[in-house]
């Protein structure tokens, strides 16, 4: 969060330094862009921060549950489990009624933390895979990951936002001129990294969210006691393949596997390891099983065999 | 010279602060933990004479093992302490696991919804207990290991932290189950 605001900080100076003559005698005598974007990396922080989860769920169309239905309320008490397994408080649970399986945890701290998972994850899987996506989720919460997440997608928000106001200033006129009069050296870089500013954001926000997500993996194996469960899950999950239509790329990376189904998720090159929000779910898989200390060709046999 | 002793004394007095702190809140939360269990506990004794009422009509050759539930759950209910709780508590498991096991010769009481209702509540109860048991353990395990390494089992013993106890599995349930595979002749 601090790296975030200090890029913003770093945007909003770059942009002062090209465009206004900050920092120089004969320029401004306040950087305005610095403040305009610090204020701004304050507003949207302060917005992500209180409301970050609110918008999240009602954009994704996430519903309270009914604990009529018997499917609701076996989700229900199989939360009420990890949350005990975990030692945390009980977070509110939420569906989305969407046949792709899929599941995500939001909010900014243990208190007001939300899990929500999606009907056809309910019909795809029996408890026992519920229960490691489960526990996937509250590690989530438990590693702190929610907060830094919630906030993640806020932001890319915010600074593709200004990072297009720092380019399209480019093109004007009136910077050309300003321009000639500073050293080239210095100002084609930065206006370069302004122009890469989104991407690069994307790139550290990527990063930290597929370690999380290895690290979730490994804490949810801890509260269960049982890999094969989440590995299963991950296996029913892969074949099923559906995209899931709500997420947009701001908010791919809250999701238990990666909703968008592009190819880059699926290898394993470097470039995809630079680019995607989560590991691949075979190296994933590959690694639960390691955990439970079982070939994954054994499991696999025994389960066609069960089949 | 004067600003080396203060410094030692200021760095100790911080040590001894923290470990204590972290002991104590340990402590507290392992207490919470046991109440946790507790309620889960609870909960069971509670749900158990619905089943034996709905199972009664349908499983008259099994009266017996159902009295013996019945028992279990009295003895449970009136146990104190860590210790004599896991011990009753391991004995009602093994007689509910038998009830289960019986229920599968009866189709119509497996298809009834109440019974289905109260088995699924019974085995969300039952993960309940066996999780809040596993956390309860993991802090025991944290919270004596802390007492006991050193440097911090001086201070341990100083203030009177003393280790707790675990909630224990019985043998019968960490055994494999056994599956025969031999034919019938």
């Amino acid at each position: 969060m601090v790296v975030f605001i200090l890029f913003f900080l770093f945007v909003g100076a770059v942009i002062d330094y090209v465009y206004f003559d900050a920092f120089t005698p004969a320029g401004a005598a306040i950087p305005i862009a610095t403040i305009v974007s610090l204020a701004f990396a304050a507003f949207t922080t302060l917005t992500a921060y209180y409301g970050g989860s609110d918008i999240i769920l009602s954009s994704l169309g996430a519903e309270k549950l009914d604990l009529q239905i018997p499917e609701h309320r076996e989700l229900h008490n199989v939360v009420t489990e990890m949350a005990l397994a975990s030692g945390s408080t009980m977070p509110r649970i939420y569906v989305i009624f969407d046949p792709a399986p899929n599941a995500l945890a939001t909010g900014t701290n243990e208190k007001n933390a939300a899990i929500c998972v999606t009907t056809g994850l309910l019909t795809l899987l029996d408890r026992e895979e519920t229960q490691g996506v489960v526990a996937h989720e509250i590690s989530h919460i438990r590693n702190e990951d929610i907060l830094l997440m919630t906030l993640v997608s806020i932001l890319l928000g915010g600074i593709a936002i200004l990072a297009d106001w720092g380019r399209r200033g480019f093109y004007s006129s009136r910077t050309g001129r300003r321009l000639s009069s500073k050293n080239p050296l210095i100002f084609i870089p930065l206006l370069i990294l302004i122009a890469l500013s989104p991407l690069a954001a994307r790139l550290l926000a990527m990063a930290v969210s597929r370690q999380r997500e290895y690290l979730a993996d490994a804490t949810a194996v801890e509260y269960t006691r049982n890999p094969g469960g989440l590995a299963q899950a991950l296996e029913k999950i892969r074949d099923a393949a559906m995209p899931f239509h709500k997420a947009t790329r701001g908010t791919a990376h809250l999701f238990f596997v990666n909703p968008l189904r592009r190819a880059v998720n699926e290898s394993s090159s470097k470039l995809a390891d630079l680019l995607a929000s989560h590991p691949p779910i075979a190296r994933r898989i590959r690694l639960l099983y390691q955990m439970a200390g079982i070939p994954q060709k054994f499991m696999q046999a025994s389960r066609a065999l069960a089949r | 010279m004067i600003f080396v002793i203060w410094g030692v004394i200021f760095v100790l007095g911080i040590w001894i602060i923290s470990t204590y702190n972290g002991l104590t809140s340990l402590r507290w939360r392992i207490q919470n933990a046991w109440r946790q269990i507790d309620v889960q506990l609870k909960r069971r004794y509670d749900l158990i004479p619905n089943l034996i009422e709905t199972a009664k009509g349908y499983m008259q050759y099994e009266q017996d093992t159902l009295q013996k539930v019945i028992e279990a759950r009295s003895q449970a209910m009136t146990s104190k302490g860590v210790k004599e709780a896991a011990e009753a508590e391991n004995v009602l498991n093994q007689s509910l696991a038998k009830i289960f096991a019986l229920m599968e010769n009866y189709p119509e009481l497996k298809a009834n919804k109440n019974v289905l209702d109260l088995q699924e509540e019974l085995t969300t109860t039952e993960n309940q207990i066996a999780f809040s048991r596993q956390y309860y353990n993991d802090l025991v395990t944290q919270y004596n290991t802390k007492q006991q390494i050193f440097p911090a089992n001086m201070l341990a013993g100083f203030f009177g932290f003393k280790p707790s106890e675990f909630f224990e599995v019985a043998e019968a349930e960490k055994a494999l189950p056994r599956v025969n595979l031999s034919l019938s002749r």
